[in-house]
Parts: structure tokens; C-alpha cells; sequence
């Protein structure tokens, strides 16, 4: 009986090396899902300009959906479907791992930090932006780096890496400072703004955007060093190597042949935040070899 | 779906300790705001009854502005705007001296809030207790005081336990919207922990069962107290 099993089992494995041999060519995952069901869909952010947000139609725009479009294309062009519709769903911090675990959406474009933790449960294409922590400050406060907010209100938004990294150098550094739990930016931006609070942390690039669209500008400043490194990338389903891979090359094109450039300066310019060398170089040790 | 489930993920360290520390902010809030709430919408229900026009016109005009703003809007307005119109000083001391300024604010946003709506019950508790009890007893030489502390009050707050049971619950799952303000109730914790790890199924079913939880016990309690209080010769009783 045993020796039956065995031998039964034995037979079982070798089907299945031989059935996943000729499968190699076969589609899966995302890209098996997109061709069956003749539609990408792009999971979106609403309000993360310049990244993702909504134009004056109620279109999905930004730095992000430029490069969620650019992989569209390309999905479009590997499984020769010219008629492939892109869909686009707009997803919060709530409903975003749900849906793309369930296959409502099929890749997030936001401003999501590539973590370790977060990679248990969902998978990330390559870095498409770098930014890091700083201090959002009013200009005439005087502050200019964190050591100077001793004993002070700082406020983060709830349940984002800025938190963690708030209050790990709170305590770290041992300065007292009274951590504000703000629901999003436009709470955080009430709270500085009415002198609640004397700094917001978040990363850097969202505070030139906040500053850019505020009322006085010119009474606002980024201050201090980069406090975090946080890498933002696309977000897709775990385990699923042939569709990460479709998407790394599409960036390392974009790298590579100098667009990312001008879609940086497009959406960058917005906000008044230049190029700098170093993200320059981040990005172009992205650039794989076909 | 391929979901990675990961319920170990609850009982680590530190998301253990957030989700208890949530459910604590959120007891605390819970309790205060429905003792002000209790307390507070009592002296409004019982405005609303009085002979006196003005204090029923007062009475009226609170319920009539807590109950039509959003609760969620209220807390903003207290939070926010609240210090901006008042003088400069004291919209200072409120933002910045006063202790634990979003949870006070959230405390007392969710108290006035809910003080509305006891207030409509207990009303609505003395009303049904009926005229006649109430002439009968001014009739015997009661002054007004007398007739709602020994009679009125006593009758209309047994009469209405089953709808204030439903106002506590109701206290409770609201608190959650202190999370607008800052408050790391519950529900922010709930929150966080789903944004750090994405494991935000297992995140809000245990929040999910949490609140389910404290509803349940509260319900339990309250059908005690229910029993305990119900009136011989009312429908309520006779149907056990």
C-alpha cells in the first residue's frame, strides 16, 4: 500500500515538472488576469499631487499614473491587445491592499514607501522616486533642524512611515517632542496654519506641494536634513515575477532614454522642486540592461 | 484572492500594544462623553417639559442644533474653528495649554453631541409618564422640583433604559470619530496597524470583534438593568 502511494506520488511530481515545463511560455498571474479579462485596471490615489490626483475632467493625473499608463502600454503591446481598455479605481490607505489582493485593481499608483513589512503581504516594481522626511515649518519660527522643536508640537499623519520616523527620533534623541496624530494633509496644514502645531513631518516632496498650493507661499519653508529614506514604488500582487519584470523594464526604459526626465520636470515643476544630482543618480543606477 | 494571512501579525509587538492602548483611548472616551452625556441631556429633556417657555425654547433650540450638524462636522468646528473665533488668548490656551487638547475636545464634541439626543429620550420618557401623574402631584402640594426628582424622573428614566442602552452603544462606535482630530483611538490604531504592515483584513476584523465585543457586554448589562428597572403593569413587562 505504502509503497504504492509513494510511487503514485513520484508520478504526481513528475507530471506536474512536466506540465510546468510546457506551461513556461504560458501567461499568469496579472498578466493571465489582463488578457482574460481584456482590461488593466490602475488603482489610483485621489488626492497626492503631483503624483496622482484628478485633472479638471475628473481624470486621473500625475507623475505616478504617467508611469502606470507607460506599463498600460506596454501590457498592451506583450499580450498584442490593441484594443486592451485601462480602467482606473481610486483606492485610499484602507482599500488598497484588499483590492489588489482580490484582483479588483492590478497595480497601485500612489505614493507608496517600499517596505520590508509591507512586502509580506504585496510586492513592489523598482524605485520610480526617492524622497525622505523633513520638517514643514512656518519661516519665521526659526527652526532649522528637529533638535530645535525640543519640548514643541509636531504633527504626522496617522499610520505613515513619517510617524514611525517621528516618533523613533523623538525618542532617540531624547527631545520631548508632543507628537499630533493628523488625519491627513489638509488637517496637518490647518494645524501649522492655526499655530496648533510647530512643525509637520512628512516627506519632502508632499511639503513642497502643500507649500505650493497654500494661500502665503512665501511664510513657509522645508527646513532640516532628510531625516528618512523612503523609496516609492508601484505596488503589485506578490509572487508574480513576469509581470514585476514588464514593469522594472518599463522604468529602466524610461531611466534609461532620458523621459523620465521630462516626466519629472512635468509634474516636479508644479511644485518647484528641481532635479537634484543625487536622485539624478538613484534613478539611473535603475537603469538595467535589457 | 491571494491573500497572505498572517494573524500573528495582532499579537505582535508593537501592534499588540497599539490596539490595546486604542481600545483603552476609546473606553475613556466613550465613558466620559456619555456621562456629560447623561447628565447634560437629562437637564436639556427635562427643560424641554418645563411650564417655563424659555427653558423650553432653550431646551429646543440645542437639540435642534446638535442633532442637525454632523457629529463629524461638529467635532471639526469645536477642534478647529472653536479657537479661531474666540478671543486670541483663549484660542491660544485651547490649542496649546489646554491638556490633551484633541482628546479633551473629542470628549466633550461627543458629550454635547450625545447630550442631544439622550435629551429627546428623557422627554419623550416624562411625556409618556403622562399628565395625569404629573397634575395628580402638584395637586398633593409638590413643587415643580419635587414632582420631577420623586415622580417624573424616577418613571421616565425606567421607561426609556432600552433606548439609552442604544444611546451608549452609539457612544461608543462614535468615538471613533476622534480619530478626525488625532485621538489614537481604536479605530486610528486599527488603521495604522493596516498601514505599516497591509495586513488590513486582520486589522479590522479584530476591531470588527472588538467593538462587537464591548456591544454585547453592554447589551448583557443593560438587559439586566432593563429587568431590574422595568415598571409592574407596563407592556414591557408582561411580555416576560
Amino acid at each position: 500500500m505504502r509503497r504504492v502511494h509513494l510511487f503514485g506520488g513520484a508520478l504526481a511530481v513528475a507530471f506536474a515538472f512536466v506540465g510546468a515545463s510546457a506551461n513556461a511560455q504560458e501567461l499568469y498571474g496579472t498578466l493571465k488576469k489582463i488578457r482574460d479579462s481584456g482590461a488593466i485596471v490602475i488603482g489610483h490615489n485621489e488626492d497626492s499631487p503631483p503624483f496622482a490626483s484628478f485633472d479638471a475632467d475628473g481624470k486621473p493625473k500625475g507623475y505616478s499614473i504617467d508611469i502606470c499608463n507607460k506599463i498600460a502600454v506596454a501590457v498592451k503591446a506583450e499580450l498584442k491587445m490593441d484594443n486592451l481598455a485601462v480602467k482606473f479605481q481610486a483606492v485610499n490607505g484602507q482599500t488598497r491592499t484588499p483590492l489588489l489582493v482580490n484582483g479588483t485593481v492590478d497595480l497601485v499608483c500612489a505614493t507608496t514607501t517600499n517596505t520590508f513589512s509591507r512586502q509580506k503581504q504585496v510586492d513592489f516594481l523598482n524605485t520610480m522616486f526617492v524622497t525622505g522626511n523633513r520638517l514643514l515649518v512656518k519661516k519665521n519660527s526659526g527652526i532649522k533642524e528637529i533638535e530645535d522643536l525640543k519640548g514643541k508640537v509636531v504633527s504626522a499623519n496617522q499610520g505613515t512611515t513619517n510617524e514611525k520616523v517621528l516618533n523613533e527620533l523623538n525618542q532617540k534623541l531624547n527631545l520631548g517632542i508632543k507628537v499630533l496624530s493628523t488625519k491627513d494633509q489638509p488637517q496637518a496644514w490647518i494645524a501649522l496654519e492655526s499655530d496648533r502645531t510647530d512643525a509637520h513631518m512628512t516627506d519632502e516632496v508632499v511639503e513642497y506641494g502643500l507649500i505650493a498650493k497654500s494661500k502665503n507661499p512665501d511664510q513657509y519653508a522645508v527646513a532640516g536634513r532628510l531625516l528618512s529614506f523612503d523609496p516609492y514604488a508601484i505596488v503589485i500582487r506578490r509572487d508574480d515575477s513576469a509581470f514585476r519584470s514588464l514593469g522594472n523594464r518599463v522604468l529602466a526604459d524610461l531611466y534609461r532614454s532620458g523621459e523620465w526626465e521630462q516626466i519629472y520636470s512635468k509634474w516636479m515643476s508644479t511644485i518647484g522642486q528641481p532635479l537634484s544630482p543625487e536622485l539624478k543618480l538613484l534613478m539611473s543606477m535603475q537603469n538595467y540592461p535589457d | 484572492m491571494r491573500y497572505n494571512w498572517n494573524w500573528s501579525v495582532l499579537f505582535a509587538d508593537p501592534y499588540f500594544g497599539w490596539i490595546l492602548s486604542g481600545l483603552g483611548w476609546t473606553i475613556l472616551v466613550s465613558l466620559v462623553a456619555w456621562i456629560i452625556g447623561l447628565a447634560l441631556g437629562s437637564v436639556i429633556g427635562v427643560m424641554r417639559t418645563l411650564p417655563s417657555p424659555v427653558a423650553r425654547a432653550v431646551g429646543a433650540t440645542y437639540v435642534e442644533v446638535f442633532r442637525n450638524v454632523p457629529l463629524l462636522v461638529q467635532i471639526f468646528l469645536f477642534y478647529f474653528v472653536l479657537p479661531e473665533v474666540l478671543p486670541r488668548e483663549m484660542g491660544r490656551w485651547l490649542k496649546r495649554d489646554l491638556p490633551h487638547p484633541e482628546l479633551t475636545m473629542a470628549i466633550i464634541s461627543l458629550g454635547l453631541y450625545t447630550a442631544c439626543r439622550v435629551a429627546e429620550q428623557v422627554r419623550a420618557g416624562i411625556q409618556s409618564a403622562g399628565k395625569g401623574l404629573a397634575n395628580a402631584g402638584l395637586a398633593t402640594g409638590l413643587t415643580t422640583a419635587q414632582l420631577y426628582r420623586l415622580i417624573l424622573l424616577p418613571l421616565a428614566y425606567r421607561l426609556t433604559v432600552p433606548a439609552l442602552t442604544n444611546e451608549f452603544l452609539n457612544v461608543f462606535k462614535n468615538s471613533s470619530l476622534a480619530l478626525t482630530i488625532g485621538v489614537l483611538e481604536l479605530t486610528a490604531r486599527t488603521r495604522a496597524v493596516a498601514d505599516y504592515t497591509y495586513q488590513s483584513i486582520e486589522a479590522f476584523t479584530a476591531a470588527s470583534l472588538i467593538y462587537a465585543t464591548i456591544s454585547f457586554l453592554v447589551s448583557f448589562l443593560m438587559r439586566r438593568a432593563e429587568t431590574m428597572a422595568q415598571l409592574p403593569g407596563t407592556l414591557a413587562a408582561r411580555e416576560r
